[in-house]
């Protein structure tokens, strides 16, 4: 079946893109000890977005707190939603402690996902779910700083689909990258994972 | 025989364990059941429907599309996460359900796919779709809407 094949090998070029990620991590942390200047790949760092008001919003507004971080766009039926309804989990079974974290959810379908039409589709979720979405500069250019797959798919009658990264990043309140939650973990690995990263 | 006697077993369970269970439709070789699709958030544009289809025939069967009202276009999907990314294809050939297996539409996976929604599903709602069978033919299946975010169409209590 070609999809399958052409999923297969889409999936090795992730993979590559992920092993390279992580290893980047791994050396700068090494690096870091050493020479703190040196130049290395790095995931994640400051942005400028618009929130679910058409505000800018960015890194700064996150003071500085451990944030959760998913990319997706509205027209997903399925990671998105699934995310998003897990996501609500979590900030539930966390309680008050929820509010030391940021949650974030940041459109990769900036054309398509408005201010105003991704505001209302996370707010459905959870509103301490921040929307962010922006022109396409300003995506594509956190979509390469987070080293999240993002492409656009064209379908036959000129619309067009989203391949894009399906896990949640966890970032430190430097904005560092931690780790990322997989698409569908289990709430008994994914809780621990976000406890340790609140404690942090 | 070992699988029809577990599917004779397992019918009854379903029938005693839940009366919430979806009925199930026998189309031709084909039995379709546990049709459910999952409430959209307000402006969303895309969704998904999942159902169970098992072939007791002895030849493929073949799903080849779906029709619907509440879209622009309504399709069947692949869906697959791999390594942390999620690609979704329509699949133009369709999906075959080989002789005497079941082929799952669900989350994660094969999907009925709406695109360009004309409006949010809601929670308690009930969707019309006909599934198009190459040989089978069409078939009207209805579709619960599950609470947004649903990873199944079990009811939750
Ligand atoms: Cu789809």
């Amino acid at each position: 079946m070609n999809v399958a094949k052409t999923i297969r090998y889409g999936a090795w070029a992730a993979v590559a893109v992920l092993v390279a990620a992580v290893s980047a991590v791994t050396v700068m942390k090494f690096v870091q000890d050493d020479v703190p200047q040196a130049a290395t790949v790095q995931i994640g760092g400051p942005f400028e977005l618009v929130d679910g008001k058409g505000q800018v919003f960015t890194d700064k507004n996150l003071n500085g707190k451990p944030t959760l971080m998913f990319f997706g766009f509205t027209y997903c039926p399925d990671v998105c939603p699934t995310t998003l309804s897990d996501m609500q989990g979590w900030i539930e079974n966390l309680g008050p402690k929820a509010d030391d974290l940021n949650f974030v959810f940041v459109s990769v379908d900036p054309e398509r996902d408005t201010p105003d039409v991704i505001a209302d589709y996370v707010a459905a979720f959870d509103t301490r779910v921040v929307p962010l979405t922006g022109s396409v500069d300003q995506v594509k250019k956190v979509v390469k700083d987070y080293r999240v797959y993002a492409r656009k798919v064209p379908l036959d009658d000129g619309d067009y689909t989203m391949d894009h990264t399906a896990a949640v990043y966890m970032l430190n309140g430097d904005l560092d990258f931690v780790g990322t939650i997989s698409y569908q973990e289990p709430e008994e690995t994914a809780l621990p994972k976000i406890r340790k990263l609140l404690g942090s | 025989m070992k699988t029809r006697a577990l599917l004779v077993a397992a019918a009854l369970v379903a029938f005693t364990g839940s009366a919430a269970l979806a009925e199930s439709i026998q189309h031709g070789n084909l039995t379709i059941k546990d049709a459910w699709t999952r409430a959209t958030p307000p402006k969303a544009k895309g969704g998904g429907a999942f159902v169970t289809i098992t072939n007791n025939g002895s030849e493929d069967a073949r799903l080849t599309g779906a029709v619907s009202n509440y879209a622009k276009r309504t399709e069947i999907h692949e869906m697959a996460v791999n390594d942390g990314v999620m690609k979704m294809r329509k699949l133009d050939e369709g999906v075959v359900i080989p002789a005497g297996e079941t082929l799952e539409l669900k989350p994660g996976s094969y999907h009925v796919m709406f695109m360009g929604l004309n409006q949010p599903f809601k929670m308690g709602e009930e969707l019309n779709v006909t599934l198009e069978f190459e040989k089978a033919g069409p078939v009207d299946v209805t579709f619960p809407v599950m609470k947004m975010g649903a990873k199944s169409g079990k009811m939750h209590h």
